[in-house]
């Protein structure tokens, strides 16, 4: 199996040489398909390693690699979600969740054309996260969960091949997380993409991904990696296993050497 | 029925204190004698305006197309110059102190350079009207372009969004409520900075007539042109606050919301 998505000892730091290294050293590899989470501290560079991978920063030092091409600019075959749904409020949700395919080629060239192919489209994930109708709604008419559904599908229009979601559900109440990890769950499920999720919430990295990747305090570096092997489809009744809760203690315990050791 | 009436309290609060404010005015001209050169009671302004309707209408219709005129060329040169400093964080620190001591200028003091460069002529007034009036504009527009939030331009740049494609889509939309907060401020401006150039760069406008009244000892039409003045003015705010609820009602969504 071949690396999707290859981080090769890469070394970046904010403001210029002997500025603040964000990450160091930091080597991995997710394979195409795969749902993998990273987590660790807070300031351990996890944004920093979203950045880099979706080229919107360029690593200092070593290399990335994304679909078995060197990441050299922003890249087009990525979706981005973040713990603020940051929907525009003077756009409807469809009108929203359209504004990828308004920048991204070949889309963009034919949206005007097959506006209603478009459409239809979206109205379809709006279906398959649960907001079945609700695309006329402005955001600001929508529960922050709703939002973040929405948010979801803005990220996921354009059919990318890697979907980066920094902390998407961090901002939410835990009933309303729950019920997003099942949609993240069964959208992963439907679509052969590939899709990093990074979190403060081990339950949640054990619950949705199929490997999990400590990362120490700043400098980040990976210093633990864990495979999930509960079957798919999970339910939530998995969390509520021994195996499941000894799979988040040994990650507690590794975060917290890693912050002692900080 | 408490609630009923408090509601018609409230309706009828606005004009039973405006037309309480005249009574008054026109009692204490009458009781205490106040010379007309003075202080004219509102029926004899309300006599001088019948009279000297024609002139009022006639000054008022100038100095509104002055102030609107200004006032658009503020709008258009505002917003340019307004998305320059809020694409370029470069062009926003070189033009900051230009502009901060522009505007500390009181423009009552450019108009005679103006009256110098363009004689007297309706050009001082709509010069005057735009040079007081496009500072909150520009500041306006160039706090909403550089306020986005950082993560949806990440989403942006890594769609492969041009700077372009960001200002159109997120910028100059997200900056609308902005742009028409500052119109309020602006419209104001530029209605105050058209009449102080018209009394004494122009020959026509409320500014003028009632420099000349003034000059006459006709002081029921001064206080008549103040009243038109007053009234003009509340004619154009109103038409700014209609465009602004038409343009942006995304942006007061609290009361949308429940409507």
């Amino acid at each position: 199996m071949t690396a999707f998505v290859e981080i090769d000892n890469v070394t970046h730091a904010y403001g210029g040489d002997g500025g603040v290294i964000a990450v160091d050293r930091l080597t991995l590899s997710i394979a195409e398909g795969e749902f993998a989470a990273v987590v660790g501290p807070s300031g351990c560079g996890k944004s920093t390693l979203m950045k880099l991978v979706t080229g919107l920063q360029r690593p200092q030092a070593g290399s990335i690699a994304v679909g078995g091409a060197k990441v050299a600019g922003p890249l087009k075959i990525a979706g981005m979600a973040f713990q603020a749904p940051s929907l525009l409020p003077w756009r409807t949700t469809l009108d929203n969740i359209l504004l990828p395919l308004e920048i991204v080629q070949p889309h963009r060239k034919r949206l005007r054309r097959e506006r209603g192919a478009y459409i239809a489209k979206v109205e379809a994930l709006l279906a398959q996260v649960g907001l079945a109708g609700l695309g006329a709604k402005y955001p600001w008419e929508l529960s922050g969960g709703m939002q973040q559904r929405a948010s979801l599908c803005r990220a996921l229009i354009h059919e990318p091949r890697l979907l980066m979601l920094d902390e998407p559900f961090a901002a939410l109440d835990s009933f309303t997380r729950e019920e997003l990890w099942c949609v993240m769950r069964d959208l992963h499920a439907a679509r052969p993409v590939t899709i990093v999720l990074v979190t403060h919430d081990l339950r949640e990295a054990a619950f949705l991904a199929d490997r999990v990747f400590c990362m120490s305090a700043r400098p980040g570096r990976i210093i633990a990696e864990r495979r999930v092997a509960f079957p798919r489809p999970r339910s939530l009744e998995v969390t509520y296993t021994p195996e499941f809760t000894d799979l988040v203690h040994d990650l507690r315990a590794q975060i917290a050497t890693a912050r002692q050791a900080a | 029925m408490t609630a009923g009436r408090q509601r018609l309290a409230m309706t009828a609060a606005p004009y039973v204190f405006t037309v309480a404010f005249f009574a008054l005015w026109e009692a204490a001209c009458r009781l205490f004698k106040i010379p007309q050169y003075f202080l004219p009671a509102p029926s004899v302004i309300a006599q001088a305006s019948l009279e000297y309707w024609w002139q009022l209408l006639f000054h008022s219709f100038h100095t509104l197309w002055m102030t609107v005129a200004g006032f658009a060329i503020a709008v258009v040169f505002g917003i340019l110059l307004g998305i320059a400093l809020g694409a370029s964080r470069i062009v926003n620190a070189g033009t900051q102190p230009l502009l901060v001591g522009f505007n500390a200028i009181p423009k009552v003091a450019v108009v005679p350079i103006l009256i110098l460069w363009f004689g007297v002529g309706w050009i001082p007034p709509v010069m005057t009207a735009f040079l007081i009036s496009f500072f909150p504009i520009v500041v306006n527009v160039a706090t909403g372009l550089s306020t986005i939030e950082p993560e949806l331009e990440d989403v942006m740049k890594a769609l492969g969004a041009r700077k372009w494609d960001i200002l159109v889509k997120i910028g100059i939309p997200r900056s609308m409520p902005y742009l028409f907060a500052s119109l309020k401020v602006a419209i104001t401006l530029a209605y105050v900075g058209s009449v102080i150039a018209e009394s004494n760069a122009s020959r026509y406008g409320i500014g003028n007539l009632i420099t000349r009244a003034s000059a006459d000892f006709n002081v029921p039409l001064v206080f008549a042109a103040l009243i038109a003045l007053a009234i003009l003015g509340v004619i154009i705010y109103a038409a700014t606050v209609e465009l602004e609820r038409r343009m942006t009602g995304w942006a007061h969504r609290s009361g949308a919301g429940q409507g």
